[in-house]
């Protein structure tokens, strides 16, 4: 009974105060409508760039253009390879992704102490590598998986004579790459859904002779699903999205062949957006096919996007439902 | 007996082994974000490294060479520049940095007032339903790879800003200030409405209850309470302008100049590296030289980011009562 007393108690005190406060409400009225007019200019931005995009791609986007080859130095054609590159390039980089990130929120939040140093320096690092530059990766990939690690695995395993087979730009260095640069978002994901489970599971588990182990697979785990679930999807879109930290490390301008092999180049549909954009020699003949591209692109990260906020918002409903 | 009872324990006891390694697997992983951030610094600086040891990349790019004007025929002004490629290859960073500079400000003074706005309004005078308007866009906004900003920038923006303002360059300082201005909103905007909303639902009842109206609370408590917080916003968004690659790659013109016009061609650091880094020579004093803005570029934003961190926190304890 208490509970739900207060909670009405709190709710008509609010009202009555935001009664109080409305009533004088001339004062507020121009601070309101600045504020409400930033909101509106930056819907109207999303929307103006959004609707030319949209209104740009819609006419080139067909059957031809998502499943053919770009052709005539890319005046023509259409963007398969493209398609083909960016999801072989994303789950890649899930599979190295995931499992780490995962393994990572479990152990801050079931092995450690919030306050203990280990933790602070963990969260430090995954902070910080949320905010380093996606082109400071791109040097990184180069400088380590391309350079010291292709490198080390060439001088061991010699596959080729000359040439080398791991130390070249690839799609598992571009793969790698992305995957430390999206861990922060797999890593945030999985702590929330990890932090809604309730404590008395975790007890209930242990009470039944279960040990650490056994409770994080069969009890911590699936519970979480739905926020591993999101966080991959969220990877997978930022992932999808970024140019900079593939630029030298595996996307190429194009390629007669699909990556079918980890130290095969691939094409990429953000870095075919730049290639587009920005080295076409006539960008008149190009600029349809470029529009077409960016719209595939936007309704792929979009589609990801939404899904994981259905997911994410369900997982939080059930649990208020709860 | 204890059979049947060993058959209704959902758990079978399994061995100490089994518990190590996995544990074991699960510690070392936790490791990997760590020891990521360790290995960038280390393979980003450890090619920087001859521009302080190596005598004849000195020759070219030692420090002072890189940040002083220098004249480089004689009778001729002493000048900044950038031209890594010609005959005598030149290492200024001054216009890199300054381009970076320029672009972040102008990013700056468009997005801040937008999205502390915008901020704002969410928190203080927003409906519920109106809120829910509002975390889409900025959502959407967010999810816009940076590419497809810069790509708007350059085919859409630049035209329409020449028209509009009679622009000498297409491609400039302002243009990619304004594009990268949009990737900066949601950061600003999501760390300021979260700081505000942050403020105990008390405080508001208080002054409410004493007789103040809702703008007044929102002007003389919300926000000077939420001020750190929103600081801790801009500071972020700020990291992230000078970081942001793609949109000022296409959209600034990557002329390396230093003039003082915000609407001339510019250059940023992250451009450069971006441009140049496929076509450089392995080991060369210009491939050192790129490595090193590299290492600024990651100890400016690793600064920035603990600075935004270490405010963040410091409000959150406050507010939890745990400093006073």
């Amino acid at each position: 009974m208490g509970n739900g007393t207060t909670v009405l108690a709190t709710e008509q005190i609010n009202q009555v105060l935001n009664n109080i406060g409305d009533r004088k409400k001339s004062q507020g009225i121009i601070p309101k409508s600045l504020t409400l007019l930033s909101v509106l200019l930056i819907a109207a931005i999303l929307a103006v760039i959004l609707g030319n995009i949209f209104l740009g791609g819609i006419g080139v986007i067909s059957w031809e253009f998502i499943s053919q080859s770009p052709a005539h130095g890319l005046e023509e054609g259409g963007i398969f390879p493209a398609i083909f590159g960016t999801v072989a390039l994303v789950f890649l980089m899930v599979i190295a992704v995931v499992p780490i990130g995962v393994l990572t929120a479990i152990y801050l939040h079931e092995y450690t102490r919030p306050d203990s140093m280990i933790t602070r320096a963990i969260r430090i690092s995954i902070n910080n590598l949320a905010g380093v530059p996606s082109i400071v990766f791109g040097l990184f990939g180069l400088g380590f998986f391309i350079s010291f690690v292709g490198g080390f695995l060439d001088s061991v395993f010699v596959i080729a004579d000359d040439r080398p087979y791991w130390g070249q730009p690839a799609i598992i260095w571009a793969s790698l790459t992305l995957a430390l640069l999206t861990l922060p978002v797999v890593i945030v994901s999985t702590e929330e859904a990890l932090r809604a489970i309730p404590r008395e599971l975790r007890e209930a588990s242990y009470a039944l002779g279960a040990t650490k182990l056994q409770t994080i697979l069969r009890i911590i785990i699936p519970q979480a699903l739905p926020g591993i679930l999101t966080g991959g999807i969220l990877a997978v879109s930022r992932g999808a999205g970024e140019v900079a930290p593939i630029l030298f490390t595996g996307a190429a301008y194009y390629l007669p062949y699909l990556p079918t092999q980890l130290n095969h180049q691939f094409m990429e549909l953000g870095y075919h957006v730049y290639i587009l954009a920005t080295q076409a020699p006539d960008i008149d003949k190009t600029k349809p096919i470029l529009y077409g591209t960016v719209l595939t692109l936007l309704v792929l990260t979009f589609l990801l996007n939404f899904t994981a906020i259905f997911i994410r918002s369900r997982m939080r409903s059930r649990r208020v439902a709860d | 007996m204890t059979d049947s009872n060993q058959g209704t324990l959902p758990f079978k006891p399994k061995s100490k082994l089994f518990e190590g390694i996995g544990s074991g697997i699960i510690r070392v992983s936790a490791f990997t974000a760590l020891i990521g951030i360790f290995l960038i610094f280390v393979f980003i600086f450890k090619e920087a490294i001859p521009i302080f040891t190596s005598e004849a990349v000195q020759e070219t790019a030692s420090l002072d060479k890189m940040v002083f004007k220098q004249e480089f025929r004689e009778g001729r002004d002493p000048l900044w520049s950038w031209a890594p490629n010609s005959r005598q290859p030149k290492f200024s960073l001054m216009p890199l940095v300054l381009g970076s500079i320029k672009a972040a400000v102008i990013a700056m003074l468009f997005a801040v007032p937008l999205a502390v706005g915008a901020a704002i309004y969410s928190s203080e005078f927003a409906s519920k339903r109106w809120r829910e308007f509002i975390k889409p866009i900025i959502e959407i906004l967010a999810g816009i790879p940076s590419v497809v900003l810069g790509f708007f920038a350059l085919i859409v923006m630049a035209t329409v800003f020449r028209e509009v303002f009679g622009f000498t360059y297409r491609l400039n300082a302002f243009v990619a200030g304004v594009a990268l201005g949009l990737a900066v909103i949601p950061i600003v905007f999501t760390v300021a409405e979260d700081a505000m909303t942050s403020i105990p639902q008390s405080l508001r009842q208080a002054a409410l209850a004493v007789g103040a109206n809702k703008w007044q609370v929102s002007m003389t408590m919300v926000l000077p309470a939420a001020l750190p917080g929103i600081a801790a916003g801009v500071v972020l968004g700020f990291g992230r302008a000078i970081g942001e690659t793609m949109i000022v790659l296409m959209a600034s013109g990557n002329a390396p100049l230093t003039t003082a016009s915000l609407f001339d061609s510019i250059r940023t650091m992250s451009a450069t590296i971006a441009s140049e880094m496929g076509e450089v020579v392995v080991g060369s004093t210009h491939y050192n030289v790129l490595f090193f803005i590299g290492t600024l570029l990651f100890i400016f934003t690793f600064i920035i980011n603990l600075g935004g961190d270490l405010i963040l926190r410091r409000i959150k304890e406050r507010i939890q009562g745990k400093v006073t």
